[in-house]
């Protein structure tokens, strides 16, 4: 126990020795954060919208001031001409532009309809995309206000749509369990896989299979710091992820923290079978960052959902521990749901993370080749 | 005398390369036993057989009475290894690396310190270094010294001198002399010859074969031609005429002279009317006694052409 605790501990000066383990631990998960959340966010904030209004009467007024006022669009400038519209675009704050037709008001009153156009700039076709849909949310929403219960004969059926969980769509509800995911497996994988390697690299790993220490001490002793300072991160980005983005927990903090656990030890027994495998750190570091941060991305649902894809990359994602604990964590957080919705998932990591203690530990080896 | 180390018949190859043919020897208790040999020959796998880290393709190996392949856990409590990289972290203290080993091999520096202190004391005010920092002689003192704190039967030294300063060296070895008073069991490879001076018993080791196994003084009379030292300030001349000689057997440049022998070892004046009459100036030809080298160079020769 002794033996092993002095390990413990010389793992732990390697690691506060070195600026960069200790920036990767927690300079990168912050960042990534924050990155995440509101640089590469999937919602309309402020999008510049510019106006060609030919009518100029009181219902194009009006139309334009809620738009304005709904806090996703800010008015860049007033256009006077269609050739002015191309212009707009090319200076680049203009996302999008409202064009009233002529006598917008009196058509719609004597006539009971007229048209808007919305164009959108389509090289940036999610933005574009966003901006349409919520300002012919605003226009419709406009029209039932303006004709009142009286005038309701024309539309009978109007669906009423609401998110649940995740009411105004916020885009880091789903970019913080993402990130989470992401940066466990990327960090516990590629720390435990690195860390081992250097020792085979720099010779030391000689002397410690020529002392009395086990294998399993050796890597118990490699794995148990980046557990503790894993779970100290996943504290630092939920607390974060809070503070910043008043994004609570919704479930149980526990459950969360404990499955948060399982997957670290998922990740780390990863790191270790990369270790056995891998002859020098640079081989490690390859195998762990493209085998690994990649698929993570693409093929875990953390950004394009499983449900799209081509039934082969859904078998393929099967085998990707992120998938599944992307299901937990966003179940925990965001629904609310306990172990009762979780446990196949939960019963897969358990499964992944003994298979890789076992082939792990078989291929350790007791010897140099 | 208890055997400390009984290797026999060992092989061991890599791919189609042989590293070890045939290996049998043995080392007597508190005895320090030299390897001798050039790059490649072989000593760092039977080192790594000694310390079960490789297992041999064939052969018996027996250390400290235990199998290295069967009982290698047993083994490894007595065995202090400095591998030929100086296995310490560099990113450690002198003082963390000693306790890191210490710890790892179930002891504290305090209990065995009358071991290491000759050595360490050297070391010592730079406790507070890290590994990374330290001079090659120094890194040396500290990787013996970490490889010594839990009071090994047998310490196996990779090269230690490899990389070193002459001054570092020979203190190196001059430690290596005191242990010997611990009982403990040293084996050491090396590729200088000067060193092998130092060693009680030495192995010539070529081409994954042992040449020849005796004290150094027994390799080095083993010599069986007379040798002469041949020195000129023309070297590179000298050395060609000296080859092109038809009496020559050998001729190996040795520091400021050429070591050469002959088929008739009374040929020697007329060895200098050769030289003198190929133009060469400030020839001298001097009888000199057979280094442990030449004894080498001479078995190599005769492993080469048998």
């Amino acid at each position: 126990m002794k033996r092993f605790l002095g390990f413990v501990k010389k793992e732990f000066l390697h690691i506060f020795r070195d600026y960069r383990t200790l920036f990767i631990l927690f300079g990168i998960p912050t960042a990534e954060i924050l990155i995440f959340g509101f640089a590469i966010s999937m919602d309309i904030k402020d999008a510049g919208i510019a106006v060609l209004d030919l009518s100029k009467d009181e219902v194009t007024q009006k139309l334009t001031n809620k738009i304005i006022s709904s806090g996703f669009f800010k008015k860049t400038e007033d256009l006077l001409y269609y050739n002015d519209i191309d212009k707009a675009f090319k200076k680049g704050k203009t996302k999008a532009v409202i064009i009233f037709e002529k006598d917008f008001g009196k058509n719609l009153f004597s006539e009971g309809k007229s048209s808007l156009s919305i164009i959108a700039d389509g090289s940036e076709p999610n933005t574009a995309t966003l901006i349409t849909n919520y300002t012919t949310a605003i226009v419709n929403d406009f029209t039932r206000e303006l004709s009142g219960p009286a005038l309701n004969k024309s539309v009978l059926i109007k669906p009423e749509v609401r998110m649940f969980y995740n009411p105004n769509l916020k885009s880091y509800f789903m970019f913080v369990p993402g990130v989470i995911t992401m940066i466990l497996i990327l960090i516990c994988a590629l720390m435990t896989s690195v860390t081992i390697t250097r020792e085979k690299e720099f010779g030391t790993m000689e002397v410690l299979l020529v002392s009395p220490l086990k294998p399993v001490q050796i890597i118990l002793g490699k794995v148990m710091p980046y557990f503790i300072l894993s779970f100290v991160n996943v504290l630092v980005i939920l607390g974060l992820s809070w503070l910043v983005f008043g994004l609570p927990v919704k479930g149980s903090i526990v459950l969360l923290l404990a499955e948060s656990m399982l997957y670290i030890l998922m990740s780390l027994t990863l790191g270790i079978l990369i270790s056995t495998v891998s002859k020098n750190m640079q081989q490690a570091i390859f195998i762990s960052l493209i085998g690994l941060m990649l698929p993570t991305i693409l093929l875990s649902g953390f950004i394009f959902p499983i449900e799209n894809m081509p039934k082969v990359y859904d078998y393929v994602s099967m085998i990707m521990p992120p998938r599944y604990f992307i299901t937990i964590i966003k179940n925990i957080m965001i629904k609310g749901t306990g172990l009762m919705y979780i446990w196949k998932e939960t019963l897969v990591l358990i499964a992944m993370t003994l298979f890789f203690t076992g082939l792990s530990v078989r291929k350790f080896k007791i010897r140099l080749e | 005398m208890n055997k400390v180390i009984e290797s026999s018949g060992i092989s061991r190859s890599f791919g189609k390369t042989r590293a070890l043919d045939n290996i049998s020897f043995y080392v007597d208790e508190a005895e320090v036993f030299g390897f001798i040999g050039p790059d490649g020959a072989g000593k760092t796998t039977l080192f790594r057989i000694i310390t079960t880290l490789l297992l041999p393709d064939e052969g018996e190996m027996k250390v400290l009475g235990l199998d290295s392949t069967k009982e290698y856990k047993e083994l490894r409590k007595h065995i202090g290894y400095m591998p030929g990289r100086f296995s310490l972290y560099q990113d450690l203290s002198v003082e963390e690396n000693l306790n890191f080993y210490a710890t790892v091999f179930g002891t504290t520096v305090r209990e065995n310190y009358d071991l290491i202190s000759d050595i360490y004391s050297h070391i010592e005010p730079f406790g507070k270094r890290l590994a990374g920092q330290l001079s090659g002689g120094m890194k040396q003192k500290l990787a013996l010294s970490c490889a010594l704190i839990h009071k090994p039967a047998l310490l196996v030294l990779d090269e230690p001198t490899t990389g070193v300063d002459a001054v570092s060296r020979s203190e190196f070895w001059d430690m290596l002399a005191k242990l010997r008073k611990h009982n403990i069991t040293i084996i050491v490879s090396t590729p200088y010859m000067d060193e092998a001076m130092k060693c009680d018993r030495v192995a010539l080791i070529q081409n994954g074969k042992i040449l020849d196994i005796d004290s150094p003084g027994k390799i080095r009379d083993g010599f069986s031609r007379k040798l002469f030292s041949v020195r000129s300030s023309e070297k590179f001349r000298l050395i060609t005429a000296l080859r092109e000689h038809p009496g020559t057997v050998t001729a190996y440049p040795f520091g400021d002279s050429v070591h050469v022998t002959l088929i008739n070892d009374k040929a020697a004046d007329s060895l200098y009317d050769y030289l003198i009459a190929k133009g060469i100036k400030d020839v001298s030809v001097q009888e000199t006694e057979a280094g442990i080298e030449d004894r080498f160079l001479e078995l190599m020769e005769k492993g080469a052409t048998a």
